[in-house]
């Protein structure tokens, strides 16, 4: 195991603050709207930390905002200047996680480094300490460890918080990132005692044999009538892809006046009409069934796939680090029409074809 | 963690499911229609619309106050549509929405059965706009706040009559801050058909795409507007919304502004002439004159 | 912004624009920044992603010839928002431009076979990159031939070109229109792509085929040149999938494992056979 301290509960306000004070900025799940839901936002005194429900939307703005400005630009008669200095992030501690969304955040990294890396996204993982708690207690929607991930899971996470008991935190030091702020709350951290490093942990159940689903899927892609059956009810609305924290599909939309104006990137999803029609009226796929088998074909086979490819051998065949989905439920728990991710990967798991 | 549920609570509001699952078996049998799109419960104490053909389907059906999500804006999907003909569950909500769909010329006469319970137990089987605005008041849960859907009670800067204007735009600000833009609101309202949705339009971009405080304030505004009058007020905008947005709200607002003004209200008869398009010498405005 | 910055395109001045057809235009854009231009290296099928500023990006091939360095070409139809504005500018005018992406036709590996050019409509582009990048180095290649058609006369693209590979007697050039769309001195062929193609019987012996051209003359094509004896491996084509980023992130190009605007936009016949049918 990676280097451990102990931390109690009670100091998790002063460790906030010391990191406020040091100028970090600090994002973290807290009530939101007359819900009530959790909702990862800058840190506000009046409100509490949420760490009990799971956020509808993951954490994944922190690195891929809604919308990131990629371009500022100003017109003068004919010429066009474009400006902008470095990309301008401030050092930010993303708070809270859980194992998932941290392991989210890995593959969100590797979607945008491999290849062209994306500066934006390196720049703020660069300026930003990950703090994940391990989950005590999972919901039915839940499915880490069906996909290669795990209540206790240190993936993604720079210091991950595991409660021993009521009082007391086993604070694993995953990278020298943590480490750093574990020096900025100095005072606070203790040496971990040989009878603290138990952690307590949610049971997770596997839910389904991942392994099966990798490999029906490429010959069940022509298989029409399953598709359509599977998301008969999917109304196209994108919740799913919105509230996931690998989802990466973007726009690039401008905005501008006579002057001046900027490029920017928008969150978008493969499940929209819009986002494959060609200008002609062409549209690849016209259907929500294409659309619905197109998110579960990338998740569970194209960057698998392309993740094989690219870094050679390595990783093998039904490897779960090269997937897009971790199982934290989201989708599960946000559809509202109910298409449960686990229940449609399970069918196409027990598929016979 | 807490298991999360849904902001409804699961209570059963119909108990004559049974009579109801009869004649949806009925209607199978004879051909007159080859689905029924009912509700039937989901994963983890959901529900979710579910689309029976075979009559063992039927057992399935169930109807309860988590059964928010307009089942109207199917009839529209292809591959529902590919399905044959389809017999609807109805609740009040979804009535209004078809009935309000027919004023505008996109509920053509019989294109679908819709099947709802009176308030004594009994089937009603109505197909044409007529006979749903000849039964729909006098259906149970037809009046007052549906029940699940977000209601201005409990947040007093909205309560009836409020006229604090400050305090109601500061909470719809912070409101739709939270706004990302996935348009789950629009998938799932009855009334947003459109082929091509204003925020969609680019030339020129009448509605900036990106999901920053003016964008969502004009995304949300212009939707509003173009509902208002519209607006059935079944709740499946807020159900959808994963920022958890009470967006019914807004719509309900505008709804009521448009009966005070204009004695209208949609979703009461497909004879409706839409209250913003259309003029008359009897107008209180002067500018029409 | 700093230049490791992926979205940032180059400037671009319009050089000389040519209005080819009804609402088809081509520009010739230098480099502002002389440096780049001197540098900037493409091959035959790479793409870029050509914006106006304030109103966003669109994707074109580049249609000049890798064998003529300081310059590109593109050649676009006004459809949407940012080609309307394109097709509003004017030379002298400033134009952005990000690229190359995609992969390309691997014209290095064709030395000594004959070429053969299927082309529909607005789809001559990214093949008139192939065709000069083949003449300009024609000692390497066996025989070129062509055929182009579009619905009209006027509809037919790079007018002044044809006349000139028509004229040389080391191209077998074919235009062609569709019925009822010739003019009284029109003096090619009145039928369709695969109808010509049929027609002039070409051999598929040691020869590359080329074909780029609406999906319904794509689908018409494939069968005949199957027919004529070409390998699905030999017969080449280009997809147009819409794209946003160029380099493989957006999603939007997205085709089974492929990404169109990295794997792509070439593709032989017998990689299409492998793909689903998302094109
Ligand atoms: S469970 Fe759903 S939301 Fe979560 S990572 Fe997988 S696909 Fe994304
Ligand atoms: S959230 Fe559900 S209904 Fe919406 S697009 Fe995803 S699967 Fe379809
Ligand atoms: S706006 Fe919302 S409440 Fe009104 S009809 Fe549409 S979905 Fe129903
Ligand atoms: S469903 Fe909610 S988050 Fe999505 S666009 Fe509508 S208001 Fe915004
Ligand atoms: S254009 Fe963005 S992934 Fe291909």
């Amino acid at each position: 195991m990676s280097e451990t301290r102990s931390l109690r509960k009670q100091s998790i306000p002063s460790l906030l603050e010391k990191l406020e004070q040091n100028g970090q900025r600090i994002i973290a799940p807290q009530p939101a709207g007359p819900s009530g839901t959790p909702w990862f936002t800058d840190l506000d005194r009046e409100r509490h930390i949420d760490l009990e429900q799971m956020t509808a939307v993951s954490p994944k703005s922190g690195l891929f905002p809604v919308v990131e400005e990629i371009l500022r630009f100003r017109k003068d008669g004919k010429q066009v200047v474009i400006e902008g200095d470095k990309v301008k992030v401030q050092p930010t501690v993303l708070f809270g996680l859980r194992p998932c969304d941290a392991r989210g955040l890995r593959i969100l990294e590797s979607i945008f480094q491999e290849g062209e890396p994306d500066v934006f996204l390196r720049e703020r993982r660069a300026a930003t300490t990950v703090v994940a708690f391990s989950c005590t207690a999972a919901d039915p929607d839940c499915f880490c460890t069906s996909v290669g991930g795990g209540p206790g899971d240190t993936e993604g996470s720079d210091l991950l918080l595991s409660a021993i008991d009521d009082d007391h935190f086993l604070v694993e030091i995953v990278t020298p990132k943590g480490k750093e702020l574990v020096e900025l709350g100095a005072g606070l951290f203790e040496p971990a005692k040989e009878s603290e490093q138990t952690k307590v942990l949610a049971a997770v159940p596997v839910r389904f044999p991942i392994a099966d689903v990798l490999t029906k899927l490429p010959a069940l892609f022509n298989l029409e009538s399953f598709w359509q059956e599977q998301s008969l009810a999917c109304l196209g609305c994108s919740t799913c892809a919105f509230v996931c924290p690998i989802c990466s599909c973007f726009d690039l939309e401008d905005e501008a006046d006579l002057k001046c104006g900027s490029r920017l990137r928008c969150w978008d999803s493969c499940g929209q009409r819009l986002f494959t029609l060609h200008a002609s009226g062409h549209n690849p796929r016209s259907v929500q069934s294409q659309r619905w088998r197109q998110r579960v074909m990338h998740k569970f086979s194209y960057l698998p796939e392309r993740g094989r490819k690219a870094r050679g051998s390595a990783p093998a065949e039904g490897s779960t680090s090269l997937l897009g989905c971790v199982g934290c439920g989201r989708c599960s728990r946000s559809c509202p029409v109910d298409m449960n991710l686990i229940e449609r990967l399970t069918a196409i798991a027990e598929s016979d074809l | 963690m807490a298991e999360t549920v849904r902001r409804t609570s699961g209570q059963t509001v119909v108990n004559d499911m049974e009579a109801l699952r009869q004649r949806a078996r009925e209607l199978l049998d004879a051909g007159t229609v080859q689905v029924i799109i009912g509700y039937a419960n989901g994963s983890n104490r959901r529900v979710r619309p579910f689309f029976a053909r075979r009559p063992e389907d039927l057992e399935r059906l169930i109807l309860d106050d988590r059964c928010v999500l307009n089942l109207a804006v199917y009839l529209r999907k292809p591959e529902v549509k590919a399905l044959g003909k389809a017999a609807v569950i109805a609740t009040p909500p979804l009535l209004r929405s078809i009935l309000q769909l027919a004023a505008e010329n996109h509920y053509q006469e019989s294109e679908a059965v819709f099947l709802a319970l009176d308030s004594a137990g009994n089937v009603l089987e109505l197909s044409s706009a007529e006979q749903i605005a000849g039964v729909l008041g006098s259906l149970p849960g037809s009046t007052g706040q549906d029940a699940c859907v977000p209601s201005a009670d409990r947040m007093p800067a909205l309560s009836a009559g409020s006229t604090d204007r400050q305090a109601r735009f500061a909470f719809w600000k912070q409101e739709f801050e939270r706004c990302i833009r996935c348009y789950a609101c629009r998938a799932a309202c009855p009334m947003c058909y459109c082929e091509q949705c204003l925020v969609d339009s680019n030339q020129p971009q009448w509605i900036p795409v990106a999901a920053h405080s003016i964008g969502n304030l004009e995304w949300h505004i212009s939707r509003a507007m173009h509902l208002a009058g519209r607006c059935v007020n079944c709740g499946a905008c807020s159900e959808a919304c994963p920022a958890g947005i009470p967006l019914n709200l807004v719509n309900q607002f505008l709804a009521d502004r448009i009966q005070q003004e204009f004695g209208q209200k949609a979703g009461t008869s497909a004879k409706l002439d839409y209250a913003l398009s259309v003029f008359s010498g009897s107008d209180r405005e002067t500018f029409i004159k | 912004m700093s230049p490791e910055n992926v979205y940032q395109p180059y400037l671009m001045r319009i050089d000389r624009a040519v209005d080819e057809a009804p609402g088809i235009r081509t520009f010739r854009l230098l480099f502002e920044d002389e440096e780049c231009g001197k540098n900037f290296r493409f091959k035959a099928g790479q793409f870029g992603e050509y914006s106006v500023f304030g109103e966003g990006e669109s994707t074109f091939c580049i249609a000049s010839s890798p064998t003529r360095t300081g310059y590109i070409e593109c050649t676009f139809r006004q459809t949407g928002r940012v080609t309307s504005a394109l097709a509003a500018l004017d030379e002298g005018d400033i134009l952005g431009f990000r690229g190359p992406y995609g992969n390309v036709f691997p014209v290095d590996e064709w030395k000594g076979k004959n070429l053969l050019f299927i082309a529909g409509g607005i789809a001559l582009p990214p093949l008139r990159c192939v065709i000069w990048n083949a003449l300009d180095l024609r000692e390497n290649f066996g025989d070129v031939s062509i055929i182009y058609g579009a619905r009209s006369v006027a509809d037919l693209v790079y007018k002044h070109e044809l006349e000139e590979w028509g004229k040389r007697d080391d191209v077998k050039l074919m235009t062609t229109v569709d019925p009822g769309g010739e003019t009284p001195d029109w003096k090619g062929q009145v039928g369709f792509v695969p109808h010509v193609l049929e027609k002039a019987n070409p051999s598929s012996e040691n020869t590359i085929a080329l074909v780029c051209g609406p999906p319904i003359m794509i689908k018409l094509t494939l069968p005949v040149l199957a027919k004529l004896g070409f390998a699905a491996g030999d017969t080449f084509t280009t997809l147009e999938n819409r794209m946003k980023c160029g380099f493989g992130k957006c999603g939007r190009c997205n085709v089974g494992k492929y990404y169109v605007c990295v794997d792509g936009p070439v593709f032989t016949l017998e990689q299409l056979q492998t793909m689903p049918a998302e094109f």
